[in-house]
């Protein structure tokens, strides 16, 4: 028998890192908003790598906290080991990445959800999706037949549904580590029309720390100085409290594995693993036989918190058997009495496609349902967190009666991220990646805060406090970029000195300061000497006005490139267009904008198999019908 | 959609005239780049409805034909937007460079039924009116496709995608050692990096070549005779006059009666520029001066040197043939008169030309020697249409923007800059190849990423 016990305007389904982003933005909306979880003790749980941020992932974090969520101050507050990646390789691919402590970072969030009003966090499995006549959602239902009624539900399930774990010839339901699986849910979404799909990820194993030979391996440290993943974090006093150690696969290791491949789930006889994996992060088995000429492949050896003595050995993930995983990973120097403590495995689990999402991650079939993060079909925290702050947002809104809040590929990696799979869908979990912004010379994690802290003041979730500091750091920054290109340098010896030992060419004649930071052998910095009147400014407006000004070129570049593409994203497409009924159109094209239904011409003109003249057929519909 | 764009409005083929249609926001500042009035008035100070006769321009200012320039304003044209029609002589050759003028000076190609897509955005066309444009794009959309289809087994399509592969190869290698930075994936090395992407660029470059020597091939070769007086540029036009002629224009009201005259011989497709000046008078030199002569030289793709084997080379002969060499324009002696007595000085004739071809009035088969000469100095031997050439004005402008994209990542890697923005140079490149050969980019390189390196997480 049913019974309903309260009403919340939403629901969150699940407490991984997108739920509580979506639940936090709820509640701070101004919400009334429930947050459901199998178990309290797996709060934010990182059941791959304890670690937050890395490429593109970075710059994802630091754009959820200028959005106003909670990502980059837990990572700031619970971090071990911060790096910044890719220095040296330009600004835009600069990335954050920090080893967090997997317990305090739990700890931390569920701390934070605790604390925050309207906002309820219980623990209880939903089942099952209850829908109004108009096929809206209207009440969640838990395993315990109690049903809340709300406006809107976000589907926050990671990697539990339905979740099976493959090691060797064994598997069992089980979500991970070792945490109950959820049951039921996506068969009454799939009942409710919504296509669910089988998607597979793994994680290596955790080993002890005492069984590790660290005199045999590379040390890898933490960076200084830290640059902190949230625009709100006082740099000040942090520090690194850990090492990491680098080894490597060898030939053994790979003989080990290609002898015992038919033990695996994946190659053995039967492939039962039928899910679908992340191209980008391969098992180990993938990569050795994928790359067969690779003699050796890098892991890393990571410290899973203060107190503890796992270890992490990233980028040996596996589901061969038992006996297999110790065997290969004793040919490796340094871990020849290594002693697992948790084994690798792969999980297999249910998720939705993408493509019946809109940009607000609404379902296109039933209002007020939404989905974010691996549920979504993406993969890792970071990607999950975005959305969950998206969803989050929108089903606030939803319920305030405001309108859609989306972000553009422009804008965003977010933007990027949500674009690419609700437009271009995924045929394996997604990652986020440097390269999949066509915009990314101006979407660098440095000016995150410049891109979207506007609109995150705008929303709500930015305090005013917040908000006043950074006009006045954008204050400061254009201040002095004004200033820089009035300034003429006259040439000097001791100019020419300097530039001639940066190897670049020497003056006769005053110069613009602009010019000379625009040279890539000179930075701002150089210039103090010949620059007596230059304001004191913070590193990060200095970091600010450098990129601006020598970069000035290609950004100006990327913006017209935006422009042009704003111009068509302008142009909004009715969500109840009858393609069919357009003539001009392809077949081919006709099926896909059925299936996706583009919100403007700018979208539609991204789904492959819509042509550039099916896009002028659609102008001229839209003009048509005005 | 507000951008300039412009496209040739008549048939491309030879007529009488051609009507090189503009329209857009910068429709008039546009063509008063590319057309200089001979009442020095620019366009933009003319009433809708007006027409202007004066220079149309090409590169450097130099004259590619006269014109008159007709402007709408706003909402009263053909598309409801600024509209300018050039209309110059109608040569396939001159109405291509105006048009190619018109582009460089920031107009961009029309694309099929876009002047009618705007007549209708701008309400200057009825509903039904619009549905027949729609089925018109409908159809060429379908037309494009199986084009398209049939170009990827061709030629061009193949070559295109031996540059693309190593452009992207050389993108995805640089996106995983961005994006995978714990992947122990090796750094390319700057001399293998701008070597391929030097590569890249040459390739571009002879592709885009294709379309000018393709160019011969479909349009023809503007062609000058040119000698001193009395030489025999009339016998050798009439010589050629026996070829099949394939074009006479004649334009009234002008002061020239006929414009260009055009011949076939052999494969070659040569157009002949001011024929009437020589057959009136025989006289290039004369009539204009030895400087029009020059000219003629510098603008011609080859060049017919007319020298008279009864005479001795005179100071005028010495003056064309150091501005041929100079020039270095494909060119051809032609040594008339051999029915008489020789007086020619013709070892000074043969250091300077490669190519020479002796005839007389009577002699036809000289016709068969200046035929093979002609394949030879314009090495269309050597023109493999089945490597695949660029054949449109389309093509050639995305061919043009990959070019301009890696100069700039080469200039960008060159000048020392971090690799994010060379990176993003060498997209923009592989976009325009896929552009010019009909797919798309965004996830090339992605999946060349996850196909290509071992990468995890």
């Amino acid at each position: 028998m049913s019974y309903c016990i309260d009403d919340y305007s939403v629901a969150i389904i699940g407490a991984g890192h997108a739920g509580i982003e979506a639940a936090l933005a709820c509640a701070r909306l101004g919400v009334k908003t429930a947050l459901f979880t199998l178990s309290l003790d797996n709060i934010a749980n990182m059941p791959c790598n304890p670690s937050i941020g890395g490429t593109a992932k970075g710059h994802l974090v630091r754009e959820i906290d200028a959005l106003g969520g909670q990502m980059g101050k837990a990572a700031d507050a619970t971090f071990l080991q911060s790096r910044m990646l890719n220095r040296g390789k330009g600004p835009a691919v600069h990335s954050l990445r920090v080893q967090s402590d997997r317990k305090a970072y739990h700890k931390y969030m569920k701390k934070v959800l605790e604390a925050e009003q309207n906002l309820d966090v219980k623990q209880a499995e939903i089942v099952d999706i209850v829908l109004d006549e108009g096929g809206n959602i209207s009440g969640v239902v838990t395993k315990l037949g109690t049903v809340y009624n709300v406006k809107c539900a976000v589907v926050c399930s990671g990697t539990y549904q339905s979740a099976v774990i493959h090691i060797g010839d064994t598997h069992y339901e089980s979500g991970p580590d070792s945490s109950l699986p959820s049951k039921g849910l996506t068969q009454k979404l799939a009942e409710a029309g919504i296509e669910i799909r089988r998607f597979k990820t793994g994680t290596p194993s955790r080993v002890h720390k005492r069984s590790i030979n660290f005199s045999e391996l590379e040390v890898q440290p933490g960076e200084t100085p830290i640059t902190p993943m949230s625009f709100e974090t006082n740099p000040d006093g942090l520090e690194n409290k850990v090492v990491c150690h680098i080894a490597y696969t060898n030939e053994r290791t790979h003989k080990v594995i290609m002898e015992n491949l038919h033990r695996s789930p994946l190659y053995g006889e039967g492939e039962r693993i039928k899910g679908v994996g992340p191209r980008y992060c391969p098992s180990i088995e993938d990569k050795v036989v994928r790359f067969a000429d690779k003699p050796r492949h890098q892991l890393f050896i990571e410290p899973m918190g203060l107190d503890t003595d796992e270890m992490y050995l990233q980028g040996m993930s596996s589901s061969l058997p038992e006996d297999v995983q110790l065997e290969f990973l004793r040919t490796i120097k340094g871990l020849e009495n290594v002693e697992v403590m948790r084994n690798a495995y792969a999980i297999e689990y249910d998720c939705c496609n993408p493509l019946e999402l809109k940009a607000t991650l609404e379902f296109k079939k039933i209002g007020g349902l939404f989905g974010a993060g691996q549920f979504n079909g993406t993969s890792g925290y970071e990607e999950a967190a975005a959305q969950g702050l998206i969803a989050g947002i929108n089903a606030a809104h939803r319920v305030l009666g405001k309108d859609e809040f989306i972000l553009d590929r422009a804008s965003s990696y977010i933007g990027t991220l949500i674009d690419d799979i609700t437009i271009k869908g995924c045929s394996d979990p997604y990652r986020m990646m440097t390269s999949r912004s066509e915009y990314r010379l101006i979407l660098r994690q440095d000016n995150a805060d410049k891109r979207l802290t506007p609109k995150g003041y705008e929303l709500g979730l930015i305090s005013k406090e917040r908000y006043d500091k950074f006009c006045e750091k954008t204050l400061l920054i254009d201040n002095e970029i004004k200033r820089l290109s009035k300034l003429i340098i006259p040439p000097s010896d001791k100019l020419n000195e300097l530039l001639v030992s940066h190897e670049t060419s020497p003056m006769t004649t005053g110069i613009r300061a602009t010019e000379l930071i625009r040279r890539p052998q000179l930075t701002y910095k150089d210039l103090a000497p010949f620059d007596v009147d230059r304001p004191v400014l913070s590193a990060e407006v200095c970091e600010q006005v450098e990129i601006e000004i020598k970069y000035e070129g290609y950004i100006k570049k990327q913006l017209a490139q935006v422009s042009q593409m704003r111009k068509l994203e302008g142009k909004p497409l009715p969500s109840d267009i009858d393609y069919d009924s357009i003539s001009g159109l392809r077949l081919e094209a006709k099926e896909k904008l059925k299936k996706i239904r583009p919100l403007n011409i700018g979208q539609a003109g991204r789904i492959s198999g819509v042509s550039p003249a099916d896009v002028s057929v659609l102008l001229i519909w839209l003009e048509c019908n005005r | 959609m507000s951008d300039t764009i412009a496209a040739i409005a008549t048939p491309l083929a030879v007529g009488g005239i051609s009507v090189i249609r503009i329209s857009g926001e910068n429709a008039i500042s546009v063509a008063d780049k590319v057309f200089k009035g001979f009442n020095k008035k620019p366009l933009c100070e003319y009433e809708g409805y007006s027409a202007g006769y004066g220079m149309i321009l090409g590169n450097d200012n130099t004259q590619i034909d006269d014109g008159v320039a007709l402007v709408f304003k706003a909402p009263r044209s053909y598309t409801g937007e600024d509209v300018v029609e050039i209309s110059c002589h109608g040569g396939v050759f001159v109405t291509r460079e105006v048009l190619r003028q018109v582009i460089s000076c920031g107009a961009r190609l029309a694309e099929a039924g876009e002047f009618t897509k705007r007549a209708f955005l701008n309400g200057k066309l009825s509903l039904t009116q619009a549905e027949a444009v729609m089925d018109l794009i409908g159809s060429k959309n379908t037309q494009s496709l199986r084009s398209a289809r049939a170009q990827a087994n061709g030629a061009l399509f193949k070559r295109l995608e031996n540059i693309k592969s190593e452009l992207l190869n050389i993108a995805a290698h640089l996106s995983a050692w961005v994006d995978f930075p714990e992947e122990d994936i090796e750094v390319l090395e700057q001399g293998n990096l701008l070597a391929s992407l030097q590569n890249a660029k040459q390739e571009v470059e002879s592709l885009i070549k294709t379309f000018d020597s393709g160019k011969i091939i479909r349009e023809g070769v503007q062609t000058a005779i040119v000698g001193k007086p009395n030489v025999g540029k009339s016998t050798l036009m009439n010589l050629l006059a026996g070829c099949e002629k394939s074009i006479v224009t004649d334009i009234a009201g002008t002061t020239r009666d006929v414009v260009e005259e055009s011949v076939n011989i052999g494969n070659a497709f040569l157009r002949l520029a001011d024929t009437a000046g020589i057959r009136q008078t025989d006289d290039v030199v004369e009539r204009f001066g030895v400087e029009r002569a020059l000219e003629r030289i510098k603008t011609a793709g080859l060049v017919l040197a007319v020298f008279d084997n009864s005479d001795s080379l005179t100071e005028q002969d010495k003056q064309i043939i150091s501005a041929v060499k100079e020039d270095n324009t494909p060119s051809i002696a032609i040594i008339n008169k051999t029915d008489l007595p020789k007086k020619i000085d013709e070892k000074y004739i043969k250091d300077n030309f490669k190519h020479i071809v002796y005839t007389s009035a009577d002699n036809k088969e000289s016709l068969n020697a200046l035929s093979d000469e002609i394949q030879e100095v314009l090495k269309l031997n050597d023109i493999d249409t089945s490597n695949g050439i660029i054949a449109n004005e389309r093509q050639r402008i995305c061919a043009t923007g990959a070019l301009e994209y890696l100069t700039e990542a080469i200039d960008t890697l060159t000048a020392g800059f971090t690799l994010d923005a060379v990176t993003v140079n060498i997209e923009s490149a592989i976009e325009c190849l896929l552009e010019l050969s009909g797919q798309r980019v965004s996830e090339e390189v992605v999946n060349r990423v996850f196909h290509n390196f071992c990468v995890g997480k």
